[in-house]
């Protein structure tokens, strides 16, 4: 593999600004290192063409004097994000033969600050699941190996996303989390993840699962890359009603500010039973160098914690089974029906053919607790707790700046070692949905190594809109951890 | 109230009303698309409206304003946080699978309007709230053998959803409401209230019941498009529900189609009927919120309300309560009318525009926005009679001239020689004439047969071509015939 494919964004900015490469270099680097790791199985479609007209008009740019920020950065975009002329699947057979006439707006914000793109990359069916097993086209594989040498899931939903950066064959990528699914699969792949404040990046032209969860955020190999692309990707859109009419600001000085003062909350609640010993380890060891670094480790409680998953379980999918409604063989997506058939045969072979089991058995969920008779014990309740449990974070919030937690309770699995059963599936994401569902920002960063060789994932948790805490915490702990990185 | 006469004694009707109307405004509820009625099929549809992946409503704040107006016209309160519910259905011009509406949350609360009953009483109906929704796309069934084909123009077009309260008791009361609710619609210029183009549907709510009882069960007929048809549809639900009744049967909760070929309503297919519209809030749009100043501001904005405005018909022109509620039953009538009626005699004013205007449109299925002669026009006409230049009969007569040639009421008169007589010499010999010619009528009346003085009036009239001026004919011709 090219040493130029090995850089973190901010070196190859660097590089490509002292024309010591150019973009095309760099993009011709990365394509060929793709076209080597295909077995990943990190990408649904690749864009090599649209990527090599990217960086020749890069380096264009760049040589008339007016290179924009990431100009000639190579990145993966989630197969989540709709891109205008380019197959955008959401991981479904439903969508196998999509192609969006428009753009999101993440990705057009990006494009607009002089990204490169390989491809669209490989992710659970419609961001349902945590191990990238549930995409229509395949799993994406960790580029970790375990000793006994089987296959590990990369984690997921944007399991695709964190392989590929993990894997050094993008630079950065794109992801969207709901429950967790950047830092999951970020701290599974050894890689940083964040997931910004609900609001703070526009989810139009994002492919919708459960709307007052979904948000983008991206997958890089250090703190100072994620919020270099982070302000690219954020700001006020008047296209998403949810979207925060905030300036966003510097996250790359944040990076910069270091912890000395800052008090870093412990939530005793997430020392669940079943944690992995060396995770807890981990994260009592990621607390002790944040303190040799002056800050101060202050205990809180978050009481509904208990409640958070069953919480997110009912919310999640009552949204997906309206969201997903859409997807019904009329006007675009897979149609399947044989003449005679009626509208109603019609949706019920075309949805049947076009959703997998994870996604067909969340509408089903949303379906149910949505019903008359059970949406005030289900869903009304829920969003009571819901409500709750957001309440537990800003009297957390009177105590500390930002919450430090395990990102997962166990390092990455090998695919057959997944769970038959969905409910000890979904505890996967036991430390990451609480965040999600009071809309906090969240960030992994790989702090250190299990004793079977597997990266672990600390998470730090913001304040509403106050990301630059989070990147200022996140560096000082990938300073001190000194991850080693992927053999 | 209406009284129905059945088998086995006289039953009551209990009817409320769910009016389905469409927002004036340019664009969609949602998106930017236009909201124009009759453009080619599929045309008007944007990336939201036809529900595509990654696709987000955005609120156009002009139609809220708009619902904001109508539930100040309707005297109703309104709700500063109010909340937009998706309401989940399969249908083929369902795009998005779910209409996004307003479900426990409405933005217009309760609220009354008065009705003008046709013997010219009134009545006050209660509205039970308003709230916005999506309209969602057409289906046309006859454009192809086996298949349907989906028009989504209107897919995502506003409406407003009006409901009263169950406090209807005849058709004529429910056709009245309607029609006052399309009338501060039109005024408050949030609905053009055009139910051949769909702009005004109406649900109706119909129960049966002995005079007094609680109420019964009801049933839904959905997608009403005419006041005739609200009409027959209660008429004819009440009778079906009696007689059901009547035969030992029960009235079950259930919603009706009304076929206008048939005359009757039937009941939809149990699986048209089995909806669980699972609502819940929207997760993309956030709770609407109305500060009170911007409320105000609509307030004031407000244009003078029909009510208020029969009122003061009444009370500055004394104009009867019949025809001040002809007159403002459309901004166009009463506008004109107080054109009309500046510096003019008030009823001479309402009796022509009433019976003469408004019938010759009428006649032609047209209303005054149609009229092919100007308030100034008439008014020309209105002055020609007050100042005895013609007479009121010569006048209908200048009138359907002006219809039929366009021309004004002064060059009618002149080029026909229509002015009046008002030369006391000339008229005397007219009256000498026929005097003359009826001299054994004259011994008659100066013998005492005082009946006759209308004869000598209508031979005179004609004999003057209908341009004596009436009152100098009356006076003249006394003093002429007297012994």
């Amino acid at each position: 593999m090219s040493d130029l494919c090995k850089m973190t964004v901010s070196e190859a900015l660097e590089g490509l600004s002292k024309k010591d490469f150019s973009a095309v270099e760099l993009t011709k680097a990365h394509v060929s290192a793709c076209e080597n790791a295909r077995e990943l199985g990190a990408f649904i479609t690749e864009s090599f063409d649209l990527a090599l007209q990217q960086a020749v008009a890069s380096d264009a740019r760049r040589a008339s004097g007016n290179a924009l920020p990431l100009d000639g950065i190579p990145v993966a975009i989630k197969d989540m994000f709709c891109t205008k002329g380019v197959r955008t699947t959401a991981g479904s057979r439903m969508l196998e033969n999509f192609v969006p006439q428009y753009e999101s707006t993440v990705s057009a914000n990006m494009f607009a600050n002089g990204v490169v793109m390989l491809g669209k990359a490989n992710q659970d069916e419609f961001a349902m699941g945590s191990t990238n097993l549930t995409s229509a086209f395949g799993p994406a594989i960790n580029p970790w190996k375990r000793a006994d040498g089987k296959p590990l899931v990369p984690g997921g939903s944007s399991g695709g996303s964190a392989a590929a950066v993990a894997a050094n064959i993008a630079m950065a990528a794109t992801g969207t989390d709901t429950g967790g699914s950047i830092r999951q699969p970020a701290a599974y792949c050894g890689i940083t993840g964040i997931k910004p404040t609900y609001g703070r990046c526009s989810r139009w032209g994002i492919i919708a699962f459960a709307s007052s969860l979904d948000q983008a955020g991206i997958f890089t190999r250090n703190t100072l890359d994620a919020a270099l692309m982070l302000k690219s990707m954020a700001g006020f859109d008047p296209k998403d009603s949810t979207s925060a009419n905030l300036a966003v600001p510097d996250f790359a000085a944040a990076t910069k500010r270091g912890v000395k003062g800052l008090r870093i909350g412990i939530p005793k609640e997430y020392r669940v039973s079943g944690m992995d010993g060396d995770v807890l380890s981990m994260w009592e060891k990621g607390a002790e160098l944040l303190k040799a670094q002056g800050a101060e480790i202050v205990e809180v409680s978050l009481p509904y914690t208990e409640a958070a998953l069953a919480t997110y379980y009912i919310i999640a999918p009552a949204e997906c089974s309206s969201n997903l409604a859409r997807y019904d063989g009329v006007r675009y997506g897979l149609r399947v029906a044989e003449a005679g058939d009626d509208l109603d045969d019609l949706y019920e072979k075309s949805r049947g053919a076009g959703f997998g089991e994870e996604v067909r058995r969340r509408i089903l969920v949303g379906t149910y607790v949505l019903s008359a008779g059970y949406y005030d014990a289900y869903y009304l309740k829920a969003q009571k707790v819901r409500a709750l449990i957001a309440r537990d974070f800003s009297r957390a919030f009177e105590k500390c700046d930002v919450l430090l937690a395990p990102t997962a309770p166990t390092p990455a699995f090998a695919l057959d070692e997944s769970p038959d059963d969905p409910v000890t599936m979904y505890l996967n994401d036991v430390f990451t949905i609480p965040a999600s569902l009071a809309g906090l920002p969240g960030m992994s960063v790989p702090a250190g190594l299990s004793a079977s060789g597997l990266p672990l994932g600390l998470q730090v948790i913001g304040k509403p809109f106050d990301e630059e805490t989070v990147f200022a915490a996140s560096a000082a702990l990938e300073l001190a951890a000194g991850f080693p990185g992927r053999k | 109230m209406a009284i129905y006469e059945g088998r086995t004694g006289d039953w009551g009707i209990v009817v409320g009303l769910e009016v389905h109307a469409q927002i004036t405004s340019a664009s969609k509820l949602f998106s930017g698309s236009s909201a124009a009625f009759g453009a080619e099929a599929n045309t008007q549809v944007s990336m939201v409206d036809s529900a595509m992946p990654g696709m987000l409503p955005v609120c156009n704040a002009y139609c809220i304003e708009q619902a904001l107006r109508t539930g100040l016209a309707l005297g109703a309160q309104i709700n500063l946080r109010s909340v937009f519910a998706r309401k989940n259905y399969f249908y083929a011009d369902l795009p998005q699978g779910y209409q996004i509406s307003q479900y426990d949350q409405p933005i217009v609360g309760e609220g009354a309007i008065e009705v003008d009953l046709p013997d010219g009483s009134t009545k006050t109906i209660r509205i039970e709230r308003l709230h916005v929704e999506q309209d969602a796309g057409k289906s046309l069934h006859d454009q192809h053998p086996t298949k349907t084909y989906i028009d989504l123009n209107r897919s995502g077009v506003a409406l407003m959803e009006i409901v009263s309260k169950p406090d209807i008791r005849s058709p004529e009361e429910a056709a009245a409401y309607v029609k006052k609710l399309r009338t501060i619609l039109r005024y408050v210029g949030t609905c053009d209230g055009n139910m051949e183009e769909g702009s005004m549907r109406c649900d109706i709510n119909v129960s049966v019941r002995r005079p007094d009882a609680e109420f019964g069960t009801r049933c839904e007929i959905k997608n009403v498009n005419s006041v005739r048809h609200v009409f027959q549809v209660i008429e004819f639900e009440a009778r079906r529900q009696i007689a059901l009744i009547e035969d030992g049967g029960e009235v079950v909760q259930e919603t009706r189609l009304w076929d206008t070929k048939k005359g009757e309503t039937r009941a939809m297919r149990s699986k048209e009927n089995a909806h669980d519209y699972r609502y819940f809030p929207d997760p993309d749009l956030p709770p609407l919120m109305l500060s009170e100043g911007f409320v105000e501001n609509i307030r004031k904005s407000l244009p003078e309300l029909p009510d208020a405005k029969k009122q003061r018909f009444m009370a500055d022109y004394g104009l009867s309560a019949y025809d001040a509620t002809i007159l403002i039953s459309e901004q166009a009538r009463a506008d004109f009318y107080e054109e009309l009626a500046k510096g003019r005699d008030f009823k001479l004013c309402a009796n022509w525009f009433i019976t003469e205007l408004l019938g010759a449109l009428n006649k032609s299925g047209k209303d005054i926005g149609d009229s092919p002669i100007s308030a100034d026009q008439l008014g020309d006409l209105v002055d020609l009679m007050s100042n005895d230049t013609i007479s009121g009969r010569i006048a209908k007569d200048v009138f359907a001239l002006m219809l039929e040639t366009g021309k004004t009421a002064g060059v009618i008169v002149e080029e026909k020689g229509l002015r009046q007589v008002t030369d006391t010499g000339a008229l005397e010999a007219v009256i000498d004439e026929v005097m003359a010619q009826q001299a054994d009528k004259v011994a008659e009346y100066r013998s005492g047969k005082d009946k006759l003085f209308g004869f000598f009036v209508g031979q005179v009239m004609k004999a003057s071509g209908g341009k004596a001026n009436p009152g100098m004919l009356n006076d003249l011709l006394k003093k002429k015939l007297a012994p």
